[in-house]
């Protein structure tokens, strides 16, 4: 068994054994998802922690091997289930950089839309999470509130509130609806104004403020050795962020500032998810102003469906292309490439290998949460009792699902 | 793609070569005796530095030989570049650790570890990830069935064979 089960054999003849082994989890509030971990105490005192992960692990990876490359969508939608568009971009973007196609700019911009509603999303959870996994229950109420927006709008743009596989690789499933941009714009401003709610609800507080201000400090180095990124890398110090630095898609068209801040405590990475959702509002309301008309899924029939329902009943030939992509999918060239973008919780890496055929011979997530998740086994961090493990796991903001892949 | 300095890199070791057919970002193959010195000096040398370690990746390509493939993503964030490392193993599969060069490489090489059986030599933790300890076999390698393998907890899985089979 692990070297830490046989820590369980502390001498114990006095009465007086100072170490105690401690199980957090699988089922806890707050570890957020079915994570366990096991905790070396001396009293209150943590002297060492070891995650034991995979019980989500689902072998996604040995899936993709067997689906062809439209059946993956669904399955990357259950990485980071809080965020499935950006999951879904990620993928679409590998494929289509081995294809050598690119969306069309309308169908880009809808994609970019949706992966920053999502990036709310995600933020929302933590920014109510951490409170609550420190005593302060209100916020979790306020933020799920508005989440529920969040999630009408992609129910009202995919039909489905979470799990939307709304990409497809060349573009995106179908147009936005009638009356989507209002409704986007409509949430825009009254979500803006709630943001101001919660920062001003915990900001100030002070038992808030002492669960998470200097706890669990990460310098910039140690973050970068950590392979930290997205939030918690930013909040270290470390101006670094796909968006602006590798952009893909339109996101060299939008205009936002790249949230850091110094200290790299929990606050701080907090707080920056914080400031981070007001960026991505300003982001939707320009892609909301600049969307261009046009057409959202590539015109290629051997890789999309058309965009045009009515020439299946006409066209033989588009009949027989319809069939052949919806029986047996679509052939990808012998390579291999490396597509990473900004997904709320960091980088989020498609490696994919083809080998020529409809499906994929290797196709490798890099979660970033799953590395994020590692920053809590390290020394580096000060973080003293078992209290503050609570707070730097609800922090590092971990989703399970994408932990264990 | 940007133009990576690597001159002095492919200088320095004599065995490692630039690899031409990856498109999206240059890439190296270098043998795993060197694999810990690369990664050191490309991390060190102050005209590169990468000093972010994006992802470890293993890839099984059975039947061919040699089998597996170790794939490095390095960034280096001063500078904006991405690089891809190769690293074909021979089988058994061992290579360095290089924890000691980026703390990230801990789990990405437990992961290998747990998903393919590559020995990393020096790890420091080198246990299974996400399956349990006593599991048997290497799920992502090509001759692993899909299904699994057939016992008490999988009564639908594939009937294993006497000899090989991934395990």
């Amino acid at each position: 068994m692990t070297e830490v089960t046989t820590l369980q054999e502390v001498p114990t003849d006095t009465g007086m054994a100072r170490e105690v082994l401690m199980n957090l989890g699988p089922q806890h509030p707050s570890t957020h998802g079915v994570l366990r971990l096991l905790l070396q105490m001396d009293g209150e005192i943590v002297e060492r922690i070891e995650p034991h992960i995979g019980l989500l692990h689902r072998g996604t990876e040995k899936l993709f091997e067997s689906f062809t490359y439209t059946q993956i969508f669904p399955l990357t939608d259950r990485l980071d289930y809080l965020c499935p568009p950006s999951n879904n971009l990620g993928y679409a973007l590998a494929v289509e950089a081995l294809l050598g196609i690119e969306a069309p700019l309308r169908g880009q911009y809808i994609r970019v839309i949706m992966a920053e509603l999502s990036r709310i999303s995600g933020h929302l959870l933590i920014t109510g999470a951490l409170p609550m996994d420190v005593g302060a229950m209100t916020s979790l109420l306020y933020t799920m509130r508005d989440r529920e927006m969040v999630l009408d709008l992609m129910e009202m743009i995919s039909g489905v509130r979470m799990h939307t596989s709304f990409c497809r690789v060349g573009g995106v499933r179908e147009d936005l609806p009638e009356g989507a941009e209002a409704r986007i714009l409509e949430f825009c401003d009254i979500f803006a104004d709630r943001i101001s709610d919660y920062e001003t609800l915990l900001k100030n507080n002070r038992i808030f403020l002492a669960r998470v201000e200097n706890i669990g400090n990460i310098t910039a180095e140690d973050a970068i050795a950590l392979g930290l990124t997205g939030p918690n890398l930013r909040a270290s110090g470390v101006d670094w962020d796909l968006r602006r630095d590798e952009p893909y898609e339109i996101y060299d068209r939008l205009e936002f500032n790249v949230i850091t801040r110094k200290d790299g405590d929990c606050y701080d990475r907090w707080k920056c998810r914080l400031d981070e959702m007001r960026e991505s509002l300003r982001m939707i309301r320009q892609c909301v102003e600049q969307m261009p008309a046009g057409d959202v899924l590539v015109d290629d029939p051997k890789i999309a469906f058309p965009v045009d329902k009515d020439l299946l009943a006409h066209s033989m030939e588009t009949h027989i292309h319809h069939f052949e992509l919806a029986a047996y999918g679509f052939k990808v060239p012998k390579g291999e490439v490396y597509q990473a973008i900004e997904a709320p919780k960091g980088e989020l890496g498609y490696y994919l290998i083809s080998d020529g055929s409809e499906k994929p011979f290797r196709l490798k997530v890099r979660s970033p949460s799953f590395v994020n998740l590692q920053a809590l086994t390290e020394r580096t961090t000060n973080m003293k009792y078992l209290a503050d493990v609570i707070a730097m796991l609800g922090s590092l903001d971990p989703v399970m699902g994408e932990v264990d892949k | 793609m940007t133009e990576i300095p690597l001159g002095s890199a492919l200088e320095q070791f004599s065995n490692v070569h630039l690899d031409e057919t990856a498109a999206d970002m240059p890439c190296l193959m270098v043998p795993p005796a060197d694999l810990l010195a690369l990664c050191q000096f490309l991390r060190g040398e102050a005209a590169l530095q990468f000093n972010f370690l994006s992802d470890i990746c293993g890839v099984d390509f059975h039947p061919e030989a040699p089998r597996f493939q170790l794939v490095y993503h390095l960034v280096s964030i001063p500078n904006h570049w991405r690089l891809r490392l190769k690293c074909w193993l021979g089988d058994p599969p061992v290579a360095p650790t290089v924890t000691s060069v980026w703390t990230t490489a801990n789990w990405h090489e437990r992961e290998a570890y747990d998903m393919y059986g590559i020995h990393f030599d020096g790890h420091p933790d080198l246990r299974r990830l996400y399956m349990w300890d006593e599991f048997d076999g290497y799920p992502m390698r090509r001759d692993f069935p899909l299904r699994g393998y057939k016992d008490h907890m999988n009564p639908l899985g594939v009937e294993r064979r006497r000899n090989g089979g991934g395990a």
